[in-house]
């Protein structure tokens, strides 16, 4: 499979961490001297400094008893060295209403995130292949409209969009998507994952090589065989760097969480949780950084497990957002 | 523990019907009869990316279009909601921060991530180095706004500092500063945090960028006796042009629909709101859908030209390669 030259937007730009140093010849390594020069240096080391330090602070604090973050800077930990587990076992815990309970809300964004991703990489990947693939009028005309969608602020669609799951889509009691439940945080990230979803696969699977399609039809496959068979696990890659993306994109959203969720313990995310306490009890530090760390956990794993599929997909497709 | 269940649950019956869905749209396509076979399948494998997207992303759009000239109760009033945006202080307040967002964020999100790509270019522990710029890609907004208020917290001058940054102004002799409430210069500090999480994308896609240029151009340059500064702005910038216009394009549309730092940092109080939060406080929180729909509208037509001029750019991209 690594052999097909599927990677077309990928390959051309060369991998994050490629490492160019071998076969050097002195010249380059003279510019290379000269460019790296110590004030350059300098400059990289404090904006790396920089960039670090407000997550550090964060992680130091978390570990810290109540009275020290609240009572002294966190630059302090190498005389006051003090650390506990205490904030992390709060936060977690289920207590009465005033506790965090951020273990349930955790579960919540799993619970979210998971079949948000799943729904819109099989539905992008049906209409992606079928844009790339099938034969129809109006195919190229349909498939520019729907790139076009992107333009579209997720904020254009908010209100009539909690109209329709309220009001519209409730016969009597019934209600297709029911509050208090994933389902309409699931359809709502669909759909707005849904254009780049479908523009980013179809540039891939547009360049799987026609003759491995061909070859199929001919052996008599219909499209649910060639689509299953032969186009979902050739563009695996693809739908990996996505699918980390969406997921992490999901993981991390607040806004649509803020308009379909409800706010209890039952649906809400994580973020929407965190976001609560800040603005309800911002003063309690203990809470809020062994929050946020634990609301931060699985992105950070994410990101430098997966960093390679990562950062292609933002190569290849930019940011959302 | 029987929450989890309960939710574990919900997760699995969701992802069931929707395999039920898609498992029954292969069953018909693929037993269709022969004539129009091919029109069946393409419908098929369309139809629910389509009719999520039309149901959930155009109609709501125009939707909202229609809300915008609507007031509280649903009455058309023109172009009432749009006075109000362009004459009332507090509205105005919004849209003058959000120009100092849009002008701001990308440009130095740019700047220091074009910096310190070229600044660590080829060094040692490159990939180290880029990570930690990186990071903060992968961190939540709300988990952004509280590592930045802890980053930001005023005690008052006789007490210990917790805020790292008061405690630096101590250091230097100053009085500590209430930085989130201080009107205007609070909108600075937010600002910030949107381009501690920016500069990582854009140093990463730049830096692919200048690994791509040829080295024959560096050397060419280089045997000219060009100093670092000239191949900088004469061979490094006009070659990396393409992939600089595409990050300050995306940085720009993400700026524009900056939402969750202000929500969770300030939320939109003391002079920091912008388009999108006070869309979401107009629209959710005070019970004015039809301004809500006017912002939500405006930042449309904000974003719509960047859009535009980025989808240009990589088709012209495309066609050279």
């Amino acid at each position: 499979m690594s052999t097909v030259p599927l990677d077309n937007t990928n390959k051309l730009l060369p991998d994050v961490n490629d490492d160019v140093t071998q076969g050097q010849s002195t010249m380059q390594k003279r510019v290379r001297q000269r460019l790296t020069s110590r004030r350059a240096t300098a400059a990289a080391i404090i904006i790396a400094v920089i960039w670090t330090v407000p997550t550090f602070g964060l992680l130091v604090s978390s570990f810290r008893p109540e009275a020290n973050i609240k009572g002294n800077g966190w630059w302090n930990v190498l005389t006051d060295r003090q650390f506990t587990l205490e904030n992390y076992a709060d936060v977690l815990s289920p207590g009465g209403s005033q506790s965090p309970n951020l273990l349930s809300y955790f579960v919540n964004s799993l619970a979210i995130v998971i079949p948000g991703t799943v729904f819109t990489l099989v539905l992008g990947a049906m209409a992606a292949y079928m844009f790339a693939w099938g034969r129809f009028r109006g195919k190229d005309s349909l498939f520019i409209f729907v790139f076009a969608l992107q333009i579209v602020p997720l904020q254009m669609a908010l209100i009539p969009l909690l109209q329709l799951f309220t009001k519209v889509l409730k016969f009597g009691d019934f209600q297709v998507l029911p509050s208090g439940t994933y389902a309409q945080l699931w359809v709502a990230h669909t759909i707005f994952g849904l254009p780049l979803a479908i523009f980013l696969l179809h540039n891939f699977i547009a360049e799987i090589p026609g003759e491995v399609i061909e070859a199929a039809r001919v052996d008599g496959a219909g499209h649910s065989t060639i689509f299953w068979r032969i186009i979902i696990p050739l563009a695996t890659p693809a739908l990996a760097s996505f699918g980390i993306f969406q997921f992490l994109w999901l993981w991390n959203d607040l806004l649509v969480a803020l308009v379909f969720s409800g706010g209890g313990a039952d649906v809400a995310p994580i973020t929407q949780r965190l976001a609560e306490i800040q603005g309800s009890r911002g003063g309690e530090w203990q809470r809020l950084t062994a929050g946020a760390f634990v609301s931060i956990i699985v992105p950070l794993a994410v990101f430098f497990g997966l960093q390679r599929y990562f950062v292609r997909g933002l190569l290849a497709g930019g940011l959302k957002g | 523990m029987e929450d989890f269940a309960d939710k574990g649950l919900q997760v699995v019956v969701g992802l069931a019907i929707f395999a039920a869905i898609i498992g029954l749209i292969m069953l018909v396509v693929d037993r269709a009869p022969k004539s129009g076979r091919e029109k069946l399948q393409v419908a098929g494998f369309l139809a629910p990316a389509l009719i999520l997207l039309a149901v959930g992303l155009v109609f709501p759009a125009l939707q909202t279009s229609y809300i915008s000239f609507t007031n509280r109760n649903g009455e058309f009033v023109g172009l009432d909601n749009f006075v109000w945006m362009f004459t009332q202080p507090e509205a105005l307040v919004t849209l003058r921060n959000t120009l100092i967002w849009v002008v701001l964020v990308p440009l130095l999100a740019s700047s220091i991530g074009l910096a310190y790509a070229v600044f660590i270019d080829r060094a040692r522990g490159e990939k180290a180095l880029k990570a930690l710029v990186f990071m903060p890609m992968a961190i939540s907004f709300v988990g952004a706004g509280v590592i930045w208020r802890f980053v930001y917290a005023y005690k008052g001058a006789e007490q210990n500092q917790i805020g790292l940054l008061n405690q630096i102004l101590v250091w230097l002799g100053q009085e500590p500063k209430q930085f989130l409430l201080d009107a205007p210069e609070n909108t600075f500090f937010l600002i910030a945090v949107m381009i501690w999480i920016q500069t990582g994308f854009a140093m990463v896609v730049l830096s692919a960028a200048i690994k791509g240029i040829p080295t024959e151009i560096v050397e060419a340059a280089r045997l000219d006796g060009a100093s670092a500064w000239q191949q900088f702005r004469n061979v490094t910038i006009p070659t990396i042009r393409g992939s600089l216009i595409v990050v300050i394009t995306t940085i720009t549309i993400g700026t524009l629909k900056v939402f969750d730092i202000v929500r969770t940092m300030t939320a939109g109080q003391y002079e920091t709101s912008v388009v999108a939060n006070e869309m979401y406080t107009q629209a959710f929180r005070a019970g004015e859908p039809g301004r809500g729909a006017a912002l939500a509208l405006v930042l449309f037509l904000m974003v719509l030209p960047v859009v535009v001029y980025n989808a240009r750019l990589l088709r012209k991209q495309k066609e050279i390669r």
